[in-house]
């Protein structure tokens, strides 16, 4: 039986590496995901993991050697935040159309300028279109069960892609949580050893990363985009059969009295927790309130996303990153067009708040809900509002 | 491929688009390419072999009886090979229309 | 003789092509000669990591490949990254019994833009970390890929599209950036120089850095026809006079001793190189002058460099 354990998150998610038994972590160092690399490094030094911790000069090179790893096969992990993904951001594109499985832990903060190394989703909304498959954690035993399936929904055939873990910087990365880790020798059931179709070697010499002209470049994309969509079948089935095992089930949205309910907040990662307790006063107090949690940030999932606010009247999004002149937070304006066309949808009203590591309270998302339902009401100037700012 | 480049569909690339047949560039000749052409004289040929070596195509061959010839299906026509040969065996001649 | 290998003397080269006709490099490209001959030297049992730039582009267009090893490109300046990477997988691999087969060696290749400038940092990461593995520059002085740009690899007073020579410039103002010197500033076991006119020269020295264990930087000087405006025929002369006047000498670097492989007993005058070349031909008596002196005054040192060693054993 797997143990529950008080642990840091960060030291959960490198155990959670080594009970995926990784062969290769490359990684540079950054607040706030540190703790993962240098708990990975000790485990190495230990001997507890028997991989080769490579310890690059950058994140460029971190992310450039895990796709050299994953080129021979090797089952490859990394992580990084902010700045760091940022400085990786043109390899990431890399990993996903040469489709080269790996796992990154991405410890989600704020960008510069100006310098701030707190969380919020920048980092992530910045690497949104780079063609990796990318799940939204809300605590810390969501991202220990999340690298584990990661590794098989991205080594599994029908995918090999990389996958991102975003995790909130500190609120989530440096709390001490109680953790379920499993045991080993279910890991090893769940999870196999990887077997790359077509790796780098010297018995079958393939050439990967060949110049793609404009006669061929389209059918490359439409060859990506529609191997990232069919992937969302893979991640059910595993989830699926993570939960039958391991008894915790994960789905792309999860709702929170969110059936029949006509206002519906949305938050992504470990807002979402906080966000409970306000719905939970709300509901206590009368209010027809309820919750939707996005944990499949890509592939995007459409269906699920129009299932579960198919009866609301008013939805509303609070994004943790801005899309500066643009239509405020990322994920609102998805969530939008993903509604734009159905014959009955809510209203959709965006927030941006959260940014840079400030909290959001109970009593800030009661406020945030309140004003929400006042603009569905009444309408509103801006195109969407930024909660908490001082003028 | 049994396709041409221009008429391949999604559907038939490898996985991550992958290259798998090595050395298939020898499918595109770079033969006419060239502007002038090597004519190779065996009678002043001392198969020392520079013209091979020399070559960056990788388009002359050493045959049987130890002599060279060139492959002018790839042949660019540098001249590198009439230049380095010791023997002046190898003389360039214009490509006729 | 065996039936594969073409005899040189007492060498043996390979007849087998790892780098096939069909690639698309300009006509009389030097730098796809050299990579041919590092091809025959390696041989088959390597995995190659390429840069972007020309020898990527010329050689791997879909659906074709020039290649008949295993190859991986992925980005212009992340060479040693990813080689790194490869390296690191294929020993973890091997010691979890996860490998089959024997262990290729891993070999980088890069440009002289993507080693001594954008790439610079990742190199130098990989060589201080120790990875095993082969780095060679193929060194064309310029960004040919993209249209002759300059490189902190380009020679003083070479024009190039972003070098250019006018009324107010004699072409590239900076002199070459020594990448070999750097290279060996890392304390790798070997360093070396070499260039396709000295073809044998280049063979030996990509077979022994390849098999030297922890890295190995190679740096060729590859004459590009294109880029540096001279007759295609003349590629590998140009090459041989680079080393011939001094300005390309070639040497090894081991154990942080040099070694030079081709002694002159008297250099030829740095013009019989530079008037071969339209880019080095608005240079006025004196800017050669210059050239001239810098050479002496570089050789010198590389010959005390030299001696020192010599002496000492
Ligand atoms: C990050 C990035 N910046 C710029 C480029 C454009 N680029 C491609 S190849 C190249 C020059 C290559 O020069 P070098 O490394 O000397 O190789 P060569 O083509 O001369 O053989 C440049 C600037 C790129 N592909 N990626
Ligand atoms: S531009 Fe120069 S290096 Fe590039 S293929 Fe042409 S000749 Fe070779
Ligand atoms: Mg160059």
């Amino acid at each position: 039986m797997a143990k529950r354990v008080g642990i840091e998150v960060s030291l959960a998610i490198a155990e959670a590496a080594k009970l995926a038994n990784v062969d290769v972590v490359s990684a540079y160092p950054i607040t706030p995901q540190t703790h993962i690399v240098e708990h990975l490094a000790g485990l190495v030094a230990d001997g507890e993991l028997d991989a080769a911790f490579i310890p690059v000069e950058s994140e460029h090179s971190a992310m450039s050697a895990c796709l050299g790893a994953s080129a021979v096969g090797a089952r490859t992990f990394t992580a990084s935040a902010g700045q760091g993904l940022e400085l990786m951001h043109e390899v990431l594109y890399v990993a996903s159309a040469m489709r080269l499985p790996m796992v990154m832990a991405v410890a989600n903060r704020a960008l510069s300028a100006p310098i701030n190394i707190w969380g919020d989703h920048s980092d992530a909304m910045a690497v949104r279109d780079t063609g990796w498959i990318q799940i939204f954690a809300e605590n810390g035993q969501q991202v220990v069960d999340n690298v584990l399936c990661s590794f098989r929904i991205a080594e599994d055939h029908r995918v090999l892609l990389p996958v991102m873990i975003h995790l909130d910087g500190f609120h989530l990365t440096h709390v001490i949580e109680p953790i379920y880790m499993p045991e080993q020798d279910e890991v090893d059931k769940f999870l196999p050893p990887p077997q790359y179709p077509l790796p780098l070697h010297p018995d079958k010499p393939l050439t990967m990363g060949a110049f793609g002209p404009p006669y061929i470049y389209t059918e490359m994309k439409k060859a990506q985009e529609a191997n990232l969509t069919a992937a969302k079948e893979v991640i059910l089935q595993c989830w699926q059969e993570f939960g039958s095992i391991f008894g915790r089930d994960y789905s792309p949205v999860e709702g929170y009295h969110s059936e029949q309910t006509k206002v519906l907040l949305l938050t992504m990662g470990s807002f979402s927790e906080t966000a409970m307790e306000a719905i939970d006063k709300m509901r206590d107090d009368g209010k027809d309130v309820g919750l939707i949690r996005l944990r499949l940030w890509r592939p995007f999932p459409f269906a699920e996303i129009r299932q579960a606010v198919k009866n609301a009247e008013v939805l509303i999004v609070l994004d943790r990153a801005i899309s500066f002149g643009g239509p405020g937070g990322p994920v609102c304006s998805e969530i939008r067009s993903a509604l734009y066309n159905e014959d009955t949808r809510p209203k959709v009203i965006g927030f941006v708040g959260g940014l840079g590591g400030r909290d959001i309270s109970v009593s800030g998302f009661e406020e945030i809900i309140t004003r929400g339902i006042e603009i569905a009401r009444t309408g509103s100037e801006q195109e969407f509002e930024m909660y908490g700012v001082r003028e | 491929m049994a396709k041409a480049e221009s008429e391949l569909g999604w559907k038939d690339l490898e996985i991550g688009s992958i290259v798998a047949e090595p050395g298939s560039a020898a499918q595109y000749k770079t033969g006419d390419w060239k502007t002038q052409r090597p004519v190779l004289d065996e009678s002043k040929c001392n198969k020392c072999g520079l013209c091979y070596i020399f070559c960056p195509e990788g388009c002359i061959k050493q045959k049987a009886d130890g002599y060279y010839e060139i492959d002018l299906s790839y042949c660019k026509g540098c001249g590198i090979c009439a230049m380095e040969c010791p023997k002046d065996a190898i003389t360039m001649v214009a490509e006729e229309e | 003789m065996m039936a594969d290998k073409i005899a040189f003397g007492k060498r043996l080269v390979t007849k087998e092509e790892y780098f096939s006709s069909g690639h698309r490099a300009c006509v009389g490209c030097a730098e796809a000669l050299a990579v041919r001959l590092a091809c025959k030297a390696l041989g088959p049992n390597v995995i190659i990591v390429n840069a972007t730039g020309c020898m990527e582009v010329v050689s791997s267009q879909f659906p074709y490949t020039a290649w008949s090893v295993p190859w991986i490109h992925t980005l212009f300046e992340n060479t040693a990254a990813v080689a790194s990477g490869v390296e690191a997988g294929l020993k973890t691999m091997k010691r979890k019994g996860r490998w089959p087969g024997q262990e290729p060696q891993v070999v980088a290749m890069a440009g002289d833009g993507g080693t001594s400038d954008i790439g610079l940092q990742a190199l130098s990461g990989a060589l201080e970390r120790g990875h095993d593995f082969l780095y060679i520059c193929f060194d064309n002085e310029a960004y040919m890929n993209t249209g002759v740009q300059r490189s902190s690899a380009t020679p003083f007073g070479a024009a190039t599209t972003t070098s250019p020579a006018g009324k107010e410039s004699i072409g590239q103002v900076t002199w070459k950036k020594n990448m070999p010197a750097i290279a060996a500033a890392h304390d790798i076991p070997y360093v070396a120089t070499a260039c396709p006119s000295y073809p044998f020269d280049l063979m030996d020295k990509v077979a022994k850095g390849v098999a030297t264990p922890g890295p190995a930087y190679v740096h060729i000087l590859s004459v590009c026809p294109t880029g540096w405006r001279c007759a295609p025929e003349l590629a590998v002369e140009i090459g041989r006079l680079a080393v011939q006047t001094g300005i390309f000498p070639l040497y090894e670097i081991e154990g942080g001793q040099y070694k030079l492989n081709v002694k002159l007993s008297k250099l030829k005058p740095v013009t019989e190189y530079l008037k071969l070349q339209g880019r080095f031909g608005h240079l006025s008596e004196a800017t050669i002058k210059e050239i001239q002196d810098r050479v002496d005054r570089e050789y010198a040192k590389l010959m005390e460099k030299a001696t020192a060693v010599a002496g000492s054993s």
